[in-house]
This record gives structure tokens, C-alpha cells and sequence, in this order.
């Protein structure tokens, strides 16, 4: 057989599926709709949460090779400013700083501030910037005041200095960076203590062994590795595991019944009229072909809706459907806006995950069907 | 039947296609448009020492995930583990 | 043409209620004849015809078609006799009634691979032979007994079979359709091509293009006419 007449053959055999496909129309619509909903739904998480790990990735490059915190029956403690300098003279560490930063509850909108105090002349006594998040919250631009209450029942009443431009929104949303002196006076933190220590070690080969040799100094210390606040959100943004695992549970299970319903055997109808197609001379190869090219055409049609779909709703939809789960209580929530991902390694996996076993669960119940003789046709108990 | 059923459905997934194509090049323009922004974001990490983006606010335990303890969920709501929505989306800290 | 030595079909085999349709048939089918069956029903008439066209495998026994042993062949080869050697006009007809009849009539070469052009000129053919060819767009459950018949017979012509196998074809007719229907037979016989029918209609076994009857009774052959 030529290649033409090959193609030709399966042309004619997609003519066919194509048609039993439209003569149940409206059982084909449900399915494709179905499965459409259920490609849109996991691709808008893949999507999502691929572009956010890629940022967060990129991001947190800069963040601290490690950050030393000080542990004491089993709750953070402050650290002393002592560890600040012991762990500046350690060799192959080329600097620590001590890192003061805490939450503040602002009651009027409920809203969970990251407070914090920033290296250099960001903020000045009396003042503050504001996180594009906590502009938005409270409503905050540059000039206006933001009253605050200190730990003791005082009123602390800063400046904004100036907003953060929403490029920053995944890093800094809800950060509010005042100065040294209003951090204290804020929270009643006490002079020459510290949150905790960010430690630059230029030479990552070092990192692991600074941390062992940090933790022996200090053994009340806990000590948190760059590398594992980017595995931490690895794993959060990872689509095996965190969000996506989380949805895509739900609508494996949804796939898995819907498979389960095509698989689980042939009507009458279906059974009659494959027995004609092989009495007309139809092999089992093309019994079996029609039925892969009708899952397929169903499964192909549902991935390319529903992918371009979450497209769609992702990135030029502002992934609204998303929202309500990434916010969850919050009173004070990112807008984040997601690149799309490189890797479409997810997406392929999906498309696998979604072609493949429907095509196989619309193909498999026919096997049987479609070796038997068609000698049941004419004996007309078919 | 002026048109074949297999070429509407072939010339449907042509324009799937299209739109894929069209997605991709779309993609590739907003990774562009967002390197100045990412640069940004790094470069204020690096300066402020940050630890965590800000993915979840609403407990103090998911916002910053790399730097929670594990009684921290236990702090905020005294009979649920999961007391916040956000909980359930994390791993928490090892 | 074809041959049958000692063949025997037997459904559900080894249960309680096996039933022999076809006992220790031997037949011989001549070539380019109308050969037609006769019997009452359920004396295995229809299995018979499905055992002569490669429909269905014996229990015991061979069969070959021109010196060709077809029992052992494997499926696929079957698969193409049935296409390519064959047609078949089945009592219920067995059209797809969601399908036109031009569709319906198509449907045997679709796998054939030829293009869809040459394909559709052929049905539309078939059907204008039999003069149903301004029927060719109706959806074949709405055609009337008749018609469909036709439409049935239009498509075991599509592919210019060398044997057209009939199970009682004119079940559905009244008399001067199963006349006209016998033209037809008259027309293929002459075109040199092999007729087997089954029937109990004297219409058609009575008709003068008719070479052998062949009676049965119990799975069983009890009088064969002379061979042609």
C-alpha cells in the first residue's frame, strides 16, 4: 500500500469517526465540554504556578546565602548583636547584617503588614514605604499619614515616604520598611537585638559547611540555607506537589470517572454497528482506527480549547478564577501577575496525561468487539 | 457535503494550532516585557535581605514559608492544624 | 467457486444449550450461477450463507473459495475477501440509519484507501443502477422498505464484487418488487458474477435466472438440484 492510499485510507476513516462523532452531537458536546473544563482548570494552575516559580526563582537569587536564626525553647528568639559580629568574622563569610522585621496587625482593615527595617536611608525616622499591596489595602499614597499603634498602646504616626512600584509586587507587597527607631519603638524591640542574621558567603561550595560550623558555635541557632527557601517554594509551586497537587487531585479523579464510564463497555447501538462495518469488509485495524481517530478527535479538541482557554484566563485574564485560592483569608492580597512559563514540560505531560488514556479507554472496549465474527450480525442478535 | 468532514476538522485544529502558535509568541513577548520587572524584584531581595516572596498573607506561618516553624499553625488557631486556607496549599517548613 | 466439505457450525458449543445450526454440510457453488437456498426457518439457511461468505468460521470442517483454503486464513485476509470478493444484502438490511444512503453506500471502501472522489462516483453509481439514486442524501432510517432494500443491494455492489450473498431479500418486497428485484439477479448473473440466495419465497426460487436450489432442513442439505 502507498503512502497515499494510506492516507487517503485513514482521511476516510476520520470522515467516519468525524460522523459517528456529529450523529451523537449532543452527547459529543458534553464530552468535549467536560473534558475542555477539565484541561482548563488543570492548565490554569500548571500555567499559574509555572510562571510564579519561575519568578520566585529569579527572584530569590539575591536573597541571603543564609539567614542564622536563634532558637529558644523552640520559638525564634532575638539575636544578640554579639552573633552579628562573630559571624562577620568567619572566614569565607564576606558579610552579616542583623535583620530586624515582624508582622503588624492593622485592625481597621485586617490586613497582616510584614514590617521592616531596610539597610541604608530607605526610610527615615518618622517615615515609611509601603508595599504596592499595603497601598492598596489601605488606601495609601506617597504624602499621606499611616497611624500606627506601638506594643505599649502608643500612637505612631508615619509618613509615607514613598509606594513601591507594583514590579515588585510578588516580593514586597505587604512590606511596610520604616526606620530603626520606629521599629523598636513599634514592636518594643530592644537595642542590640536582632531577628535574625542574613550571612553572605561568596563561594556556594561553602555554604553547607558554614551552616554546620554556625550550628556548632551556636547551638541554639537554626540556620536556613538559600538553597532551601528556594526549594521551599519549589515545592510549593511545583506542579507534583503544593497548589497544583492540590486541584489537580479533584479533577484526576473527575478524568479517571469519565474514562472509567467510556471504558466500561459498548452500547447495543455501538456493538450493531461495528458488527456491520465488519461485515462490509472493515479489518479489525480499521474498526479499531475509527474508534482511536473519535477519541482522539474528542481529547485533541478538549486539550486545544481548554488549554488556550487557561491561556487566556492566565495571563489575560489576570487568572481571576485563581484568586480566591491563592488569597484564602487574607485581607491584604498580591496581585500577581505571573510570566508565562519556558518550560512546557507540564503541559506536555497534561496533554499525555489527557490524549492518551482517552483514546485508549474509547479504543479498548471495541478490541473485543472488533475480533469477534460479524456471522452475530447476520444471525441478527447483534 | 461540499466540505469533508476530516478537512473542517483538520482546518479546526490548524487554527488550534495557529492560536498555539500565537500563545507562544505571546509568551515570549510577556517573559520580555517582565525581565526589567524581575531585575527589579532581585535586585530589591538582594538589597532588603528578603527571604520569602508574598505569596500568602493570611496566616503568619505561610507568608514566610522558608522561615516557619512547625508549631507556628498551632499558634494561630488552638484546634486545627490547618486554620488557614493557605495552609493546606504548603508543605510548611521541614 | 466455492466449496464446503463436511463443514458444521455449532453455536455455544460445550453448554447446555448448544444448538448444531450446520451439520456436515459439503456443497459446491459454481461460478457465475444463481444458487439459491431454501427452507424453512431455522433449518440453518443463514448460517450457511454466513459460513460461503467468510462472515464466520465452521466448527469442523473447510471451505475454500477458487481452490483457496479460506478456514485457516487469518482475520485481516478475511477482512479484504469480505471487502473485495463479496456482498453482502443482509435480511435486516443493516444499514446505519444516522448515516445518508450515499454514506451508507460508501461505507465498505472507506478502508480501501482509494480516493473519496472515485469512492462517492462509485456509490452514486450503485444507487442510479438500482434507481434509487435521487434517495442518495436521505438518512437511511427514513427510507421505506423498499428503498432500503435497494440502497442495501447498492452497497454490496459498491466495490464490483465477484460474489453478492443474500439473506431473503425480498422479505420486505411485495411481489412486483421481488420480480424486479430477480431482474437484478438476472443482470448480475449475466454481468458472470456468482448469486448465492437464501429464501423461502417462491418469487425467487421459482425465477428462470435460477441455476440450483438447494434444500435444507436441520442444519442439514436434503435435496440439491442438478449442478449447472
Amino acid at each position: 500500500m502507498t503512502l497515499r492510499t494510506a492516507l487517503e485510507r485513514q482521511r476516510s476513516i476520520l470522515d467516519f469517526a468525524l460522523g459517528a462523532l456529529g450523529r451523537r452531537r449532543g452527547k459529543t458536546l458534553a464530552l468535549v465540554a467536560v473534558h475542555a473544563l477539565l484541561v482548563f482548570a488543570l492548565a490554569s494552575v500548571l500555567l499559574f504556578t509555572g510562571g510564579l516559580r519561575e519568578q520566585v526563582r529569579a527572584a530569590l537569587r539575591g536573597a541571603p546565602d543564609l539567614v542564622v536564626q536563634r532558637m529558644a525553647a523552640g520559638r525564634h528568639e532575638q539575636v544578640p548583636a554579639g552573633w552579628v559580629e562573630t559571624l562577620g568574622t568567619l572566614r569565607g563569610v564576606s558579610g552579616a547584617r542583623g535583620r530586624l522585621w515582624g508582622y503588624y496587625f492593622e485592625p481597621v482593615s485586617g490586613a497582616n503588614l510584614t514590617v521592616m527595617v531596610p539597610d541604608g536611608g530607605w526610610a527615615s525616622p518618622g517615615g515609611a514605604v509601603a508595599g504596592p499591596g499595603v497601598a492598596r489595602v489601605l488606601g495609601l499614597k506617597q504624602g499621606d499619614r499611616l497611624p500606627l499603634r506601638t506594643y505599649d498602646g502608643e500612637a505612631l504616626d508615619l509618613g509615607i515616604a514613598a509606594v513601591a512600584s507594583p514590579a515588585v509586587e510578588l516580593v514586597a507587597s505587604d512590606l511596610l520598611l520604616v526606620s530603626e527607631g520606629d521599629y523598636r519603638a513599634l514592636f518594643g524591640a530592644e537595642p542590640e537585638r536582632f531577628t535574625d542574621v542574613a550571612v553572605a558567603v561568596p563561594n556556594p561550595d561553602e555554604v553547607t559547611r558554614l551552616a554546620e560550623k554556625i550550628v556548632r558555635m551556636f547551638p541554639d541557632a537554626r540556620v536556613v540555607t538559600r538553597a532551601e527557601m528556594i526549594r521551599t517554594y519549589d515545592a510549593v509551586l511545583d506542579w507534583r506537589s503544593g497548589l497544583a497537587a492540590a486541584v489537580l487531585a479533584g479533577a484526576v479523579l473527575a478524568f479517571a470517572i469519565l474514562a472509567w464510564d467510556r471504558a466500561s463497555g459498548l452500547s447495543a447501538e455501538e456493538r450493531h454497528e461495528l458488527g456491520i462495518l465488519k461485515a462490509l469488509g472493515w479489518d479489525t485495524r480499521d474498526v479499531l482506527a475509527a474508534k482511536a481517530w473519535e477519541g482522539a478527535a474528542v481529547s485533541v479538541s478538549a486539550f486545544a480549547i481548554g488549554a488556550l482557554a487557561a491561556y487566556a484566563h492566565v495571563f489575560l485574564g489576570g487568572a481571576v478564577l485563581l484568586r480566591p485560592i491563592l488569597e484564602g483569608w487574607a485581607a491584604l492580597y498580591p496581585d500577581l501577575r505571573p510570566a508565562p512559563p519556558v518550560e512546557p514540560l507540564a503541559l506536555g505531560t497534561l496533554f499525555f496525561l489527557t490524549v492518551i488514556p482517552y483514546v485508549a479507554a474509547t479504543v479498548v472496549p471495541c478490541w473485543r468487539a472488533a475480533t469477534v465474527d460479524p456471522d452475530a450480525l447476520m444471525r441478527g442478535d447483534a | 457535503m461540499s466540505l469533508r468532514r476530516s478537512d473542517r476538522f483538520l482546518a479546526a485544529l490548524g487554527v488550534a494550532a495557529a492560536l498555539g502558535a500565537a500563545a507562544l509568541a505571546d509568551a515570549r513577548a510577556r517573559r520580555a516585557a517582565d525581565r526589567p520587572a524581575a531585575e527589579e524584584r532581585a535586585r530589591l531581595v538582594a538589597r532588603l535581605g528578603l527571604t520569602d516572596p508574598c505569596l500568602f498573607n493570611d496566616a503568619r506561618y505561610t507568608r514566610h514559608l522558608s522561615q516557619a516553624d512547625r508549631f507556628a499553625p498551632f499558634q494561630d488557631h488552638p484546634r486545627a492544624l490547618e486554620h488557614f486556607p493557605s495552609g493546606s496549599l504548603t508543605a510548611g517548613a521541614r | 467457486m466455492i466449496q464446503l466439505r463436511e463443514v458444521t457450525k455449532v453455536f455455544d458449543e460445550g453448554r447446555p444449550g448448544a444448538l448444531v445450526a450446520v451439520d456436515r454440510v459439503t456443497l459446491e457453488v459454481a461460478g457465475g450461477a444463481v444458487t439459491v437456498l431454501v427452507g424453512p426457518s431455522g433449518s440453518g439457511k443463514t448460517t450457511l450463507l454466513t459460513l460461503l461468505g467468510a462472515m464466520a468460521r465452521p466448527t469442523e470442517g473447510r471451505i475454500f473459495l477458487d481452490g483457496r483454503e479460506l478456514t485457516s486464513l487469518p482475520e485481516r485476509f478475511l477482512a479484504a475477501l469480505r471487502r473485495r470478493t463479496f456482498g453482502f444484502v443482509f435480511q435486516q438490511f443493516h444499514l446505519v440509519p444516522a448515516l445518508s444512503a450515499l454514506e451508507n453506500v460508501m461505507l465498505p471502501a472507506l478502508p480501501s484507501g482509494a480516493p473519496r472522489r472515485d469512492v462517492e462516483a462509485r456509490a452514486r453509481a450503485a444507487l442510479a443502477r438500482l434507481g434509487v439514486e435521487d434517495r442518495a442524501g436521505v438518512r437511511a432510517g427514513r427510507l421505506s422498505g423498499g428503498e432500503a432494500q435497494r440502497v442495501a443491494l447498492a452497497r454490496a455492489l459498491v466495490d464490483d464484487p465477484k460474489v453478492i450473498v443474500a439473506d431473503e431479500p425480498t422479505a420486505h418486497l411485495d411481489s412486483a418488487r421481488a420480480r424486479a428485484l430477480m431482474e437484478i439477479v438476472r443482470g448480475l448473473k449475466a454481468e458472470g458474477r456468482t448469486v448465492v440466495v437464501a429464501s423461502h419465497d417462491p418469487i425467487v426460487y421459482a425465477a428462470d435466472c435460477v441455476d440450483r436450489v438447494v434444500r435444507m432442513r436441520d442444519g442439514r442439505i436434503v435435496a440439491a438440484g442438478a449442478e449447472p
